[in-house]
């Protein structure tokens, strides 16, 4: 409405101020309209370890009734699983901590779920209560910044390498950790003076790329493309004599991987 | 007047360079000072911490009393510990310290295990007697020799900075007090004979890896590709190369790596010589928004295992990374859960195709197994655990523990509070061998702010 020229009549503004109010009432009303939406599961059979949508209205559903009491992150890990467990056994149902389509329709018809509860009466609750997850899976005794610090390394090693050798890379890291000629820690391998060039000269700070985070969990969950190699190096550029005395066992794009 | 104008501008520029050139060069003596201190800061711990070993493993050895011999092993253990880590610390990467760093390494191991058992009940044995006497005359050398060099980088201001240049350079012949030092203590650790720990010990060392118990004949090049095959999808555009294992490697393999230009999948996968058994396989490409579930990949992988020749697995885990679910099957004997035995599976949720096989640990522990009947009951086994714990779920499994050995145990899953824990106990004996705490989820730091 930019212009108010006087050329309109009465009759005409009261018809625009009645649209206009009806159109601020249906503006201001259709966030609750969307808040409160009955949000039902999906089709899938839920199994742990999953993450997304559903895992997060599983969690608020058991919550609600007293069986889940952790957070509600949107990851199904063992608190989840417990509580749906203890719910399929108090319900009468098939104990398997799987929320397949029985349990769930006996979770929708004994619990209340309205996505983005939290909105409604606590504006400041809505980012926590989002359909996204807040937390992610990650392999057993290694934290976020563990991926990160590996995926440094990594990247400043390899990136030029095809995505084995960017796991392979990863895996050497984690085989000298094993093994008892090196440091017993990831940071303590990485930045052990000499070993490894893109520490010596600052590559190890670049941005890592998403590749060289996936290289390296694929690592930490156990694939070693290096047949148990605790060195490497490339040919071109190697400037050790002894380096090239180790056995070698296979070579990956430009690095040789060796004992 | 120009003339000495520009003269003036001209000494004034020189004299600004020097002065700048002279800030830049007192910075970078400083934090070379820095690192140089940081260096010998390692390296005269390193000695010190010598000294203590050797002291200590000598005071251990006088000792009667079983009371006092626990702590003081467990002293050794951290020493050696210390060492480790200020080893770690010094630029030696380049240079063969391998021996010496594992010689640590085993007296950190043997005085640990010693250190926990209950050496009322089981006292030192004599064997092991006389391995405290070697170790105490091979720390002895070491410490000699550590000391003497540490005398010359006192006497001659040695530098370690020099140290890493010459490693670096490639020069390690040329001539370096340190270097040859250490060289030397080296030589002295690889002259040892072959330590021996005792019977508790034994199984210490590195597990094999050779996939020793690998059945099956050899097979050739054409054969690895037939069964790479089943993994890869082989089209008119894929390049596919494969390539024998390199000389140093303690088993035959074949690596097979396709390119398919077109699609932008890289895949690749390695086979053993004999019996042609996946060792692992993995294939690159993006994969989209989850369009299939983690309990549908699980049944897409239980098929595709079963078509690639493995039985009797179970899962044990599942996990969602993103788009994709990384699944984990072990082995089920008669209800036993046979956790060495355990092939890793990843399962695209675009369209549920296997971009991934880890079999290197099935292949590592494959063996046929006969169980003896427990020794202690379910029952019983329940009575050694903390009775904090509510029990949630039990049953056999047969894991490593921390010893290196097979151990056939009651596996317990249980919380307290909001904590799950696995236990595992000892079938046999009713040792707790394992204690862990569950968790598998992080919250995410990028909202932290």
């Amino acid at each position: 409405m930019i212009y108010n020229g006087g050329n309109y009549s009465m009759k005409t503004k009261a018809g625009l101020l009645k649209r206009l109010i009806i159109a601020a009432l249906v503006m201001t009303s259709l966030p609750f309209i969307s808040t409160q939406k009955v949000q039902a599961f999906s089709n899938q059979i839920i199994q742990q370890g999953a993450v997304g949508e559903d895992v997060i209205e599983l969690q608020s559903r058991l919550k609600y009734i007293g069986f889940y009491h952790g957070k509600i992150d949107g990851v199904f890990g063992w608190g989840t699983y417990w509580a749906l467990r203890n719910f399929q056994y108090e319900f009468g149902l098939p104990i398997d901590g799987l929320a397949g389509q029985a349990t769930k329709a006996k979770l929708v018809k004994s619990t209340k779920y309205i996505r983005n509860a939290g909105s409604a009466n606590n504006p400041k609750a809505a980012k926590n209560t989002g359909s996204k997850a807040s937390a992610v899976n990650i392999p057993r005794g290694f934290s976020q910044n563990d991926i990160q610090l590996m995926a440094n390394a990594v990247h400043g090693e390899s990136r030029g390498e095809p995505y084995i050798g960017q796991v392979a890379v990863a895996a050497v890291i984690l085989n000298r950790v094993e093994n008892p000629k090196f440091p017993n820690s990831i940071a303590g391998v990485i930045f052990q003076p000499g070993a490894f060039t893109a520490v010596a000269d600052g590559q190890i700070w670049l941005t890592p790329n998403e590749t060289s985070k996936k290289a390296v969990i694929d690592a930490i969950n156990g694939w070693d493309p290096t047949g148990n190699a605790i060195y490497y190096f490339n040919p071109a550029t190697a400037t050790s004599a002894w380096i090239w005395s180790r056995p070698q066992i296979k070579r990956i794009g430009k690095h040789i991987f060796c004992k | 007047m120009i003339r000495g104008l520009i003269i003036g501008v001209l000494a004034l520029g020189v004299i600004g360079t020097g002065y700048w050139g002279y800030q830049e060069h007192q910075e970078k003596n400083a934090i070379l000072l820095n690192a140089e201190n940081s260096y010998q800061r390692a390296f005269h711990g390193l000695t010190y911490q010598m000294d203590l070993l050797h002291d200590k493993i000598g005071a251990t050895l006088a000792m009667n009393s079983r009371h006092s011999l626990s702590p003081s092993l467990a002293e050794v253990w951290r020493i050696t510990s210390e060492a480790h880590n200020n080893v770690g610390q010094l630029p030696l990467t380049l240079l063969p310290f391998n021996k010496t760093e594992e010689f640590l390494t085993n007296i950190g191991n043997f005085s640990y295990h010693t250190a926990v058992r209950d050496l009322d009940k089981e006292p030192l044995t004599e064997k092991e007697y006389k391995t405290l006497q070697v170790l105490y005359k091979q720390s002895g050398n070491i410490q000699s020799e550590l000391r003497k060099v540490q005398h010359m980088v006192l006497k001659n201001n040695l530098r370690w900075m020099d140290v890493e240049l010459a490693l670096a350079s490639g020069k390690e012949t040329t001539d370096n007090t340190i270097i040859d030092g250490f060289k030397t203590v080296e030589k002295t650790v690889s002259g040892f004979d072959e330590t021996d720990f005792g019977p508790t010990y034994a199984n210490m060392q590195q597990r094999d890896e050779n996939f020793k118990n690998v059945q099956g004949s050899p097979i050739s090049r054409t054969t690895a590709l037939k069964i790479a095959k089943k993994y890869m999808n082989f089209d008119g555009n894929a390049k596919v190369k494969v390539t024998e294992n390199g000389k140093g490697s303690d088993y035959g393999f074949y690596s097979i790596s396709l390119k398919n230009s077109k699609t932008g999948q890289e895949a690749s996968m390695d086979i053993t010589k004999k019996g042609g058994h996946p060792i692992w396989f993995i294939n690159q490409r993006k994969v989209r928004k989850p369009t299939i579930s983690l309990h549908d990949a699980v049944t897409k992988a239980q098929a595709f295992l079963k078509d690639t020749g493995f039985t009797g697995l179970e899962l044990s885990e599942s996990t969602q990374y993103d788009n994709i679910g990384v699944l984990n099957f072990v082995t089920n004997t008669n209800g036993i859960r046979i956790y060495p035995e355990s092939i890793k599976v990843k399962v695209a949720l675009d369209n549920g195709d296997i971009v991934g096989v880890s079999a290197d640990e099935y292949l590592t522990s494959y063996q046929k197994r006969t169980f003896e009947k427990p020794a202690i009951t379910l029952e019983q086994a329940r009575k050694k655990m903390n009775p904090n714990l509510k029990v949630m779920e039990d049953r056999r499994a047969v894991i490593i523990n921390d010893a290196n050995k097979e151990v056939l145990c009651y596996e317990f899953l249980g919380t307290i509070k909001d904590d799950t824990y696995r236990i595992f106990i000892n079938a046999e004996n009713g040792r707790e061998e394992e204690v862990e705490k569950l968790k598998n989820s992080e919250t995410v730091y990028d909202d932290v702010l």
